[in-house]
């Protein structure tokens, strides 16, 4: 029966991020940016919600009874809200946890969950972009070939968060290129194998605090028990599905900060003797974004709700990420043109919204849920 | 409670049923009536009379029946799905054919405000008409010449005299007034002022029945779309109704309060949303239409692959998809809230503008996407275009939509924000 209507433990985790993120997250938003940096404390207060560990059942150490994707959305919307690189931090060990969970062999789960759900933060990563234009998830340029029992991984990726502060990282390479999705498995790859190298932190346009990097696979060998699911392989498609579902819930939380602070800005701002939220021009912009906020957060939670009940959900996945890449741009370039020339000074915060915003467009595989 | 976008078994029934139904009974026919525009599908919508006789009815706005007799605090508890039925059904009716569906019998607005603030002996009087075995219209006469969404601005005026309200003025773009007034036994609610200078508070609705002397047809128009569906003009001239047609109180209470006005304005948060799901009817039944199109040529649109190695048809039509589901999730909302008593008037303003929008945009690229397919009148998907149009136009247009929803978000008034 239709309802929109979180349940209780939902509405616990809704309200314990957001107040989270209102305290924690958004304070430290602008230094962050600024130096580049994440900020320790935050992230270890943020692990302390047991998020990553709340998906993971008591046999593999954690306190979780089990993964909801839809819950996940909704955890990921408060802490987008709060800010993007902390929140993408955070989270970046999400992807090779909740990868191993669904799709890992029973002596992986053993071997890697029990780290994520520790009192402190466990960083991990996973590369999945390609340094390309015309980056595709299903035309990978990266390979991995099967060697005995080994593969031999070759290619490039950047975007890859966290390489040099994590044990591991999910490199998806394809075993059959040309196969588009299902030609691509995933390794679990510790950071300090042999043909790994991992390059200077990249200077991207947003997301300035997280560190991400390039890293070139060069005749990286690693055993067969290093392909997530063995000899079965996965399903690259669902994982990158739900990193889609966890990269829109994120924009769709920035974009939402993005357009309250607007509205605030709209009623205090007084030109022509009243607040410009009083002319249609303002009004109407504003009115949009709330419009297309919610419209996104509706497509998200109903692909995460297919995603829990065991439906196809990747194409609503795909529909509602572009969807999401799309309405967060056009939210935060609103952000910025409602304040005007204030918009695009440092000491407000919409200009960062605007350059974290694009992002989502280039994005994926960096969380999960 | 928890999140769920599963239709009960129920709702699942009801749409798999009216979808047959458009399919096979509405779509074939869709064409001659938009041709032949003041003909009148009599065999259909006999049909729909005796078959669904108030339940139609129930979908478009007002409480059904079974509704009413269950009635009491008791059974309020109780999850309701009356409204989330009404849209489901609407969107396969339209899906069938938007001018047809809009030219179905039943009480229509004028009933949905008779139901929203009516006496029970009005209910009972101007209700019961509309499960009788012949097909029955009601309207609602609130547009004027000069007064379009501004109903403030409403000139026609009622002046008691006597036992009798007497009406005076002009009401233009009444729907199904014609069906309501000649072709029926039915009747308008129209909305006049008793005090101009109370501006809105002095604003009321009056129950006109068909056959009153001094009202008078005066055009049905010609449209460029929803032509299965009669608009008309209606003039009053001393038109004598007795003083009980009054709906809500006759006392200007206060001028500075308009508490009376906004209570029968709440008639629009139950069907705003419901003109959404008529919308989002017709742009799936366009894009229904281009993936059969291309399917049959054999194209495949590739999901999940980044959007700048798709193609521009791929590209739009993934938009589409998009901006439909998002328009039907908003309406659904919206019509949720309002079976669980909360208050919806943003997200029901929400879904409309987002619903009326989208589809007017989605039906333009479909014609546009099909090239000469979509321009000949030989496929549906042209009209789909002209009466897609209309969505974002009536209940408010899409831009009275954004002002509703803007003053909600930003806290603003009538007055600071016009």
């Amino acid at each position: 029966m239709v309802s929109f209507e979180m349940d209780d433990e939902q509405k616990m985790v809704q309200e314990t991020v957001a107040s989270f993120a209102a305290d924690l997250m958004e304070p430290a938003m602008r230094e962050s940016d600024e130096k580049g940096e994440v900020p320790g404390e935050v992230i270890a207060k943020g692990w302390e919600l047991g998020l990553l560990g709340g998906c993971i059942p008591e046999e593999y150490e954690g306190f979780g009874e089990q993964l909801s994707a839809l819950t996940g959305v909704i955890a990921l919307e408060e802490l987008g809200w709060g800010d993007l690189s902390m929140a993408m931090h955070l989270m970046a060990p999400s992807v090779l946890a909740i990868s191993v969970l669904d799709q890992g062999t029973e002596e992986q789960k053993k071997q890697y969950l029990p780290a994520f759900c520790r009192e402190e933060y466990k960083a991990a990563s996973s590369a999945l972009v390609e340094p390309y234009y015309n980056f595709c998830p299903s035309a990978m340029r990266a390979v991995a070939e099967r060697d005995g029992d080994e593969y031999v991984i070759n290619g490039k990726k950047c975007l890859v968060p966290l390489a040099k502060e994590s044990d591991h990282m999910l490199v998806f390479a394809a075993t059959n290129p040309g196969m588009g999705f299902s030609g691509v498995d995933a390794f679990i790859v510790p950071v300090g194998t042999k043909g790994v190298e991992i390059g200077d932190r990249e200077k991207n346009m947003g997301i300035k605090a997280l560190s991400t990097y390039p890293v070139n696979f060069k005749d990286c060998r690693v055993p067969l028990v290093c392909r997530l699911g063995e000899e079965s392989g996965c399903d690259f498609l669902r994982l990158l599905s739900r990193s889609r579902l966890a990269l829109a819930a994120l924009a769709v939380g920035m974009s939402r900060r993005a357009l309250e602070h607007s509205r605030d800005y709209a009623t205090q701002r007084i030109a022509f003797g009243e607040p410009i939220g009083s002319r249609q021009a303002i009004a109407f912009m504003i009115a949009e974004m709330a419009i297309e906020v919610d419209a996104t957060r509706l497509l998200v939670w109903e692909a995460a709700w297919r995603c829990d009940k065991n439906m196809d959900f990747e194409k609503e996945a795909a529909l509602a990420k572009n969807y999401a890449a799309d309405m967060a741009m056009m939210v935060c370039d609103r952000g910025v043109q409602i304040m005007g020339g204030h918009g695009y000074i440092r000491d407000n915060p919409v200009e960062l919204w605007f350059r974290n915003a694009r992002g989502f467009a280039t994005f994926e595989g960096m969380v999960m849920v | 409670m928890t999140i769920d976008f599963e239709l009960s078994p129920r709702i699942k029934a009801t749409k798999n049923m009216i979808h047959m139904f458009a399919e096979s009974a509405i779509r074939p026919i869709a064409r001659h009536y938009d041709e032949n525009e003041h003909e009148k599908p009599w065999d259909l919508l006999n049909m729909v009379q005796k078959f669904m006789g108030g339940g139609m009815a129930g979908a478009f706005g007002s409480e059904s029946k079974e509704e009413k007799e269950e009635g009491g605090e008791a059974k309020e508890k109780k999850p309701r799905e009356t409204n989330l039925a009404g849209a489901v059904t609407i969107e396969e009716i339209f899906w069938g054919d938007a001018g047809i569906a809009l030219s179905f019998p039943g009480p229509g607005l004028g009933g949905a405000a008779v139901q929203a603030s009516g006496t029970p002996e009005q209910k009972e009087k101007f209700l019961a008409r509309f499960s009788g075995d012949k097909p029955v219209w009601g309207a609602m006469a609130i547009t004027e010449p000069e007064a379009g969404s501004d109903t403030a601005n409403i000139k026609t005026t009622a002046v008691l005299d006597g036992d009798e309200w007497v009406l005076n003025g002009e009401k233009i773009f009444v729907t199904s007034g014609k069906s309501a007034l000649e072709d029926s036994e039915g009747f308008v609610v129209v909305w006049a002022t008793v005090d101009r200078s109370a501006g809105r508070a002095g604003i009321k609705p009056f129950i006109v029945e068909h056959g009153t002397p001094g009202m008078q047809i005066t055009k049905i128009e010609d449209k460029m779309g929803i032509r299965c569906s009669d608009t008309v003009s209606i003039s009053f001239m001393d038109c004598r109704i007795p003083k009980e047609n009054i709906l809500g109180s006759p006392e200007v209470v206060d001028k500075t309060k308009t508490e009376g006005f906004k209570k029968v304005m709440a008639t629009f948060d139950a069907t705003r949303p419901l003109v959404a799901a008529m919308a989002i009817g017709v742009g799936r039944a366009a894009l229904d239409f281009i993936k059969e199109t291309l399917k049959e040529e054999g194209v495949e649109l590739r999901y999940g692959i980044n959007p700048h190695r798709m193609t521009s048809l791929e590209r739009d039509i993934m938009q589409m998809e998009a901006d439909l589901k998002a328009a039907r999730l908003l309406t659904w909302r919206a019509v949720w809230m309002l079976d669980n008593g909360l208050r919806n008037d943003l997200q029901a303003s929400m879904a409309k503008a987002k619903a009326g929008l989208a589809v007017t945009r989605i039906t333009q690229k479909a014609v546009e996407l099909m090239g000469p397919l979509g321009y000949s009148r030989e496929y549906l998907l042209e009209k789909w275009m002209r009466d897609s149009k209309i969505n974002d136009i009536f209940e408010g247009t899409g831009q009275i939509q954004l002002l509703i929803t803007a003053r909600r978000i930003l806290g603003f008034t009538r007055e600071q924000l016009k």
